[in-house]
């Protein structure tokens, strides 16, 4: 009946009109407003409200750009496979081994990391790898190095562990319920089908996990390429990725046309990576259960 | 139970010589310490449409499972074709499965899951492709290939899974309540082309369904099961006309029941007096001593095994008077629960018996409240001890 779905769908908007128009607000007028910047003049601690592209120009033919863009696309790739990739198993583990009526508290286990602040967490891996961190003394008191390793902290490895770690239940919960979702029947039928337990998983379990995988990446992907503390606290500074980038020069540099520029940049080449990665994935996506 | 009748009927081909293709001997199925399978003993042959029939819960899905090799024994022996399964996964036993949710392949196209079992078939590409056209049209689904999965209605559903099991050429294809997900219409077409399909590829059949109209329509063979036990194996006249106990006898089908006495072992059979039938001598053929029960001896007769006399038939075999208590009209047939005179004489229980009655041409539907005559003959009562 139409006139029964009209009230329905207007029931609807109302309900969602007040938190639509709080996203809007935080979400979309920042981003606004950014967009504005980025086409606006910098006068040297003043902005002038003149249209220009010198900005967007600017960053393009920027070496420094192109090098932390890269570096940051670079470090998220590597931290969404190995996130990804670590992730599946334990995904697998609980939708798989683990009995029903344990799923809950497993889940509830994966996400205790949550209830302490990322800067914190972060901040702990510093700890953990730091020249006179639990690594290295323990190590020492071991015997088996005497100098500290200095390797294991300020650089990409550390990053990717940390970011890695940092993410993880990102990437397991949207897995865990994509094989959730998978017929277990479809399984045994592989079986049936004459394919061993390998074969089955590679052509039945991880084609249906697929919008998982995906959803996981994105998840995982997205906010690490715009990361701003692991870079600081892990990398020591010392390699820097576009979020640092982008801060030195609203706040540091106080070129906010620039910085904004460099974001709306950094935010287009990310979002056409993403639909590139869905497109590319798309038959995945397709499959109805 | 055995008799000389129950092993071919003339539908049906006589396989009781055929080879033994799948054997279970003393099958016992544990989980934790819950008794699935509580000692199956059955032989099913070669060429054989033979189904589990039971409520649910009597195990007749864990037997399946256990010869496809989706579920370990506690103890005995299954063999396929003179092979021990023991050990045996599924993918390598010559079985294939029609699941009860069907488990279409939602990732694949229609050809694609037909295809899936014909990955290290050594074929090349092409005459896979047209082995999969021609299992799709054994089912009716010829140029339905390059259909998503997905976009199938159930009984399309249930041919994809057909032909992806049949293209393997199993020993044996394994049926997990194959019709459960159809409509009546849809069941009742499915019923008649399964029957057909299994003539025509000669493939033994092993059903497991709950209905006992679907096992009689399709099956040559039917193991009746409870509580993880075979209650009774037999043909499905045999076992409609020939149950081997109560308990079988109320779950295929409908049968009365009147409480009996027995009077005399004779040479051909024993002599029971029962109310409202008075005394009958009921032949060795159709006595069973399978479940003597906790209420007794009984005399069983199905509601088509005797018929309501009209006012003006003259009676061919005994007759009984009685007052109908209840008439059920279903166009084709009509249902009168009939209280026969003297039926209350044992206890003063009255037990109204269900007769049904075809509406041929020029039989009236009788009233209740009528007097009337129920007409019957020994032989086709049976005697339960």
């Amino acid at each position: 009946m139409a006139a029964g779905n009209r009230s329905e769908a207007a029931q609807g908007l109302t309900l969602v009109a007040p938190p639509f128009a709080y996203a809007l607000l935080v979400l979309g007028a920042p981003l606004l407003t950014l967009l504005a910047y980025s086409f606006f003049k910098d006068g040297y601690l003043t902005i002038i409200y003149e249209f220009t592209l010198e900005n967007y120009l600017a960053v393009w033919s920027d070496p420094i750009f192109h090098k932390i863009m890269l570096r940051s696309l670079g470090v998220a790739a590597l931290v969404t496979v190995v996130t990804v990739a670590l992730a599946f198993p334990v995904a697998y583990f609980l939708s798989f081994v683990v009995s029903s009526e344990r799923k809950p508290l497993w889940l509830f286990l994966i996400t205790i990391p949550f209830w302490t602040s990322y800067l914190i967490r972060v901040f702990l891996w510093k700890v953990i790898l730091g020249y006179n961190g639990v690594v290295n003394s323990g190590l020492k008191s071991l015997g088996i190095i005497e100098q500290p390793l200095t390797f294991i902290l300020y650089n990409v490895n550390s990053m990717v562990m940390t970011l890695a770690h940092a993410y993880a239940p990102f990437a397991i919960l949207p897995i865990f319920i994509a094989l959730e979702k998978i017929d277990r029947s479809l399984l045994e039928a592989g079986r049936d089908l004459g394919e061993n337990r390998m074969m089955t998983f590679w052509r039945v379990t991880l084609p249906l996990a697929m919008p998982g995988v995906i959803a996981a990446s994105l998840i995982v992907f997205i906010p690490t390429i715009g990361d701003y503390v692991t870079p600081a606290l892990i990398g020591g500074g010392k390699i820097p990725m576009i979020a640092n980038m982008i801060q030195a020069q609203m706040l540091d540099i106080d070129n906010r046309p620039l910085g904004s520029a460099i974001a709306v940049t950094a935010m287009i080449i990310v979002a056409a990576l993403s639909l590139l990665f869905l497109f590319v994935n798309r038959r995945f996506l397709k499959v109805r259960q | 139970m055995t008799s000389p009748t129950s092993s071919a009927s003339a539908r049906r081909p006589d396989r009781s010589a055929a080879r033994a293709l799948i054997e279970c001997r003393d099958v016992q199925k544990y989980y934790a310490d819950y008794h699935a399978l509580r000692g199956i003993d059955l032989t099913i042959r070669e060429g054989e449409f033979f189904s589990l029939l039971g409520p649910s819960g009597c195990g007749k899905t864990t037997l399946l499972r256990t010869i496809a090799g989706f579920e370990d024994i506690s103890s005995g022996v299954v063999l396929i074709d003179g092979q021990d399964m023991a050990g045996v996964p599924a993918n390598r036993r010559p079985t294939n499965m029609v699941f009860q949710s069907y488990a279409i392949f939602p990732h694949l196209t229609v050809a694609e899951n037909v295809g899936f079992g014909l990955r290290r078939d050594p074929r090349p590409a092409a005459e896979k492709a047209a082995a999969v056209e021609e299992a799709l049209g054994m089912v009716g689904l010829k140029g339905y290939g390059n259909r998503a999965s997905h976009a199938l209605s159930g009984g399309q559903r249930q041919r994809v899974a057909l032909a992806r099991a049949l293209i393997l050429k199993p020993k044996v294809l394994l049926l997990d309540e194959p019709m459960s997900a159809l409509d009546r219409k849809m069941r009742e077409q499915m019923q008649v082309e399964l029957i057909k399909l299994q003539r025509q590829v000669g493939i033994t059949f092993v059903l497991v369904t709950h209905d006992q109209e679907e096992a009689l329509v399709m099956s040559d063979r039917i193991a009746v099961m409870f509580e993880g036990q075979i209650a009774q194996l037999d043909g499905p006249e045999a076992l409609y006309a020939r149950p081997a106990s109560r308990r079988v006898a109320n779950f295929i089908g409908v049968m009365n029941f009147l409480p009996a006495r027995i009077l005399d072992e004779t040479e051909n059979g024993v002599m029971v007096d029962a109310p409202g039938l008075g005394v009958v001598e009921i032949p060795s053929r159709n006595i069973s001593s399978a479940d003597p029960g906790d209420e007794g001896p009984s005399i069983g007769f199905r509601p088509e095994a005797v018929s309501l006399l009209g006012p003006n038939v003259a009676a061919q075999n005994r007759v009984t008077g009685g007052v109908i208590d209840e008439v059920v009209y279903y166009g084709d047939m009509t249902y009168y629960d009939v209280r026969l005179d003297g039926s209350a004489s044992f206890d003063g229980k009255s037990r109204p018996v269900r007769i049904a009655m075809r509406n041929v041409f020029g039989r009236e539907v009788q009233d209740v409240g009528t007097r009337t005559r129920v007409s019957w003959s020994p032989g086709s009562l049976i005697l339960f001890r």
